[in-house]
């Protein structure tokens, strides 16, 4: 069990920026929202989050930063796809490179600079509770955190009546709204969730993961998350496995190359990315699957007058 | 809100045309409260950032340059795009088309046949083309978005170069820089414009705008792609496969950008380095909707962001500006072009202060009922 114990720490760590920002597009995609912009909000909350974190030494300010800035993005692609009406897939991708050179503006004086966070006290205390401390200790509390929050969706999305409204909207937006039903107002809170998640996603990788600010530093994660979100077949209990699986995948890849495995590091490091490819070739394959389960109204704008 | 949509009886073909002159006349205000923010005055700001870059002849030569892989790509892409075919993966496929190509120009450089340069490119653009078969082959046979493949490609692509470069590509006589070995003169586009970097790969992009608009305008697999792109229903109906769209609009997209790989590390590189390209992939996206997904106008989008990263460096030395500032712009155009868009099918109305947003539960059973 104690050999196990690191390798199932770090997976937990190098999966939860992932579940955030799976988590949160899934909410959003639920609503029948397609944002491919996950990458570019996560830049913006991590250079944001990042500055706040140098600034103030505050972590809970810096995450809280990080949500602001990507609801900020998610709020800007809303206006496009949401109100204008402008094809989905075309104003995610524009999120994603505006979200990339916005980064890298307001990034540009801390590259290279790291930051010094002390151990959270909370997980201090956790450290000494008999027998998961040892797991929970060496955890920050957005791990914690993100298990709370995976709870919270899951309950919403299948025990609320808002979540029932909101899975309503995506599957036939025009019904929720013959009902009466604000499905506009329903669409931007849950493009506004999903950019917060993603913002708090980014604002993990930069504060706590690495804890130095480098261009592009997400490296793909947000799309990875997107991916994610079709490997759960929109549904958050697989979400949050798969986030972990992918956290597995990149820890493995750390402790081979910790244990000197013989293996170019490059190719180690590509193997999140074929991972997912990998993935989403075997839950796309089987069409059905994903028609049963793809929120009806995925992608497609919705106009009240017709 | 005051204001609202309301659609347009027929989409408006000036506003077609309108959209990028909005997008870009939208991120020249942004530019001025940017560069008034630093303490410039923002107009000879404006001018210095525009200008500055294309002073002399050398300066003109490295804006058509850097206009030569953006156009290249854009055009490329476009048969896809046009098809409703997403490639985003044109980062990838030009790094394939450097890997290609440098292997062989490291191979048969010091050989010096007129033959390496013709065999680059085709190598090139051949390598660009498979890396883009792969989601292409993945989207026909297994359904998966060719989105996220062709996006995850790119990384493969990158830590692909890297490896080569760091590794056995290193140049032993480069001080342990991550660098290839100069390639050898027999590997060089030869130069048209003297005094300048400007090289005969000026010319193949000029040629892919002509093929580009010989097929997607003159030809009836261009008619083809449209349809599809505009109904894939009506595509079907009609016997159009959609299949073949996908493979159509990913290959013409490897292709260009793999060619346009070999540009760099052919004509202003003239090594190989871990990286190969600042974005011109991504770029070449903002390119192709900037020109309208037409050949012509890409040539004039092409010209306008390939000023934009030469007015990076400008901004940095002369303005105290980051240079990434030039991503920021081109994000910023895309983004105000999809929202200029909306004009084309909607028009803005004062909302009438009699008429209430309330009541929609007739008014949009009727809309439901009238399809």
């Amino acid at each position: 069990m104690n050999g196990l114990l690191p390798i199932l720490i770090a997976t937990l760590v190098a999966g939860t920026p992932l579940v955030y920002a799976a988590l949160g597009e899934l909410v959003t995609e639920r609503s029948g929202v397609l944002n491919l912009g996950v990458e570019g909000m996560m830049l913006v909350g991590a250079i944001a989050a990042f500055a706040v974190a140098y600034h103030t030494g505050s972590v809970p300010l810096a995450v809280l930063a990080g949500a602001a800035a990507g609801i900020g993005m998610a709020l800007l692609f809303g206006l496009l796809a949401i109100s204008f009406k402008a094809n989905q897939v075309a104003a995610g991708l524009a999120l994603a490179i505006f979200g990339g050179g916005l980064s890298s503006y307001l990034g540009k004086s801390y590259v290279g600079m790291a930051l010094v966070i002390p151990q959270s006290q909370l997980s201090a205390a956790a450290a000494d509770i008999p027998v998961l401390g040892a797991l929970l200790g060496p955890l920050h509390p957005l791990v914690w955190l993100s298990w709370l929050v995976f709870a919270a969706i899951a309950w919403f999305l299948y025990r609320s009546r808002a979540g029932l409204v909101l899975r309503a909207v995506g599957e036939s937006p025009s019904a929720a709204h013959a009902i009466g039903y604000p499905v506009i107002r329903i669409r931007y809170a849950a493009t506004a969730f999903g950019g917060a998640m993603a913002g708090i996603a980014g604002a993990y990788v930069s504060v706590i993961y690495t804890a130095l600010w480098t261009e592009g530093l997400v490296a793909g994660r947000g799309w990875i998350a997107v991916a994610l979100v079709v490997f759960a077949t929109w549904r958050p209990e697989r979400c949050i496995l798969g986030a972990y699986l992918f956290g597995g995948v990149t820890t493995a890849q750390l402790f081979a190359q910790g244990a000197g495995v013989a293996v170019p590091s490059e190719l180690m490091s590509a193997l999140p990315y074929l991972a997912t490819v990998l993935v989403l070739v075997l839950i796309s394959r089987d069409e059905t699957l994903i028609r049963l389960n793809l929120p009806a109204s995925l992608g497609k704008p919705f106009d009240a007058e017709g | 809100m005051p204001l609202r949509l309301e659609r347009r009886p027929q989409p408006s073909t000036a506003m077609v045309y309108a959209a990028p002159l909005i997008a870009v006349g939208a991120t020249v205000i942004v530019a001025l409260v940017i560069f008034a923010a630093a303490g410039h005055a923002p107009l000879d700001a404006l001018v210095m950032f525009v200008t500055g870059p294309v002073q002399d002849r050398y300066g003109v030569g490295e804006w058509l340059l850097k206009a030569t892989p953006l156009i290249l790509i854009a055009v490329g892409l476009t048969v896809g795009f046009r098809a409703g075919v997403w490639n985003v993966g044109a980062e990838g496929q030009l790094i394939l088309g450097v890997i290609a190509s440098g292997w062989l120009a490291l191979k048969f450089g010091p050989g010096g046949s007129p033959l390496l340069l013709p065999a680059m490119i085709v190598a090139g653009g051949l390598a660009g083309a498979a890396w883009a078969a792969i989601p292409a082959l993945l989207r026909t046979r297994f359904n998966a978005n060719e989105i996220l493949v062709s996006l995850m490609f790119n990384y493969v692509a990158q830590l692909w170069l890297s490896w080569l470069v760091f590794g056995m590509w290193r140049d032993p006589a480069g001080f342990n820089f991550p660098q290839s070995e100069p390639l050898a003169p027999a590997a060089l586009y030869p130069i048209i414009l003297e005094d300048t970097r400007l090289n005969i790969g000026l010319w193949i992009a000029l040629a892919a705008v002509l093929a580009g608009w010989v097929l997607l305008s003159r030809s009836y697999i261009g008619f083809q792609l449209k349809v599809t792109g505009l109904s894939d229903a009506a595509a079907r109906y009609a016997g159009f496969s959609t299949r073949r769209a996908v493979w159509l609009g990913m290959l013409a997209g490897g292709l260009t950008a793999g060619i346009a790989g070999v540009g760099e590390i052919a004509g202003p590189l003239g090594q190989i380095f871990p990286t190969a390209s600042p974005g011109y992939g991504y770029a070449a996206i903002i390119v192709a909707f900037l020109g309208r997904l037409h050949p012509i106008g890409i040539v004039f989008s092409g010209l306008l962001l390939s000023l934009l990263y030469l007015s990076g460096d400008t901004a940095q030395m002369s303005l105290g500006l980051p240079s990434s500032i030039t991503g920021l712009f081109q994000g910023m155009m895309l983004f105000f072009l999809l929202a200029a868009d909306v004009l084309i099918f909607y028009r803005i109305r004062r909302r009438p202060a009699a008429a209430p947003a309330a009541a929609p539960v007739a008014s949009a059973t009727i809309a439901e009922a009238a399809p």
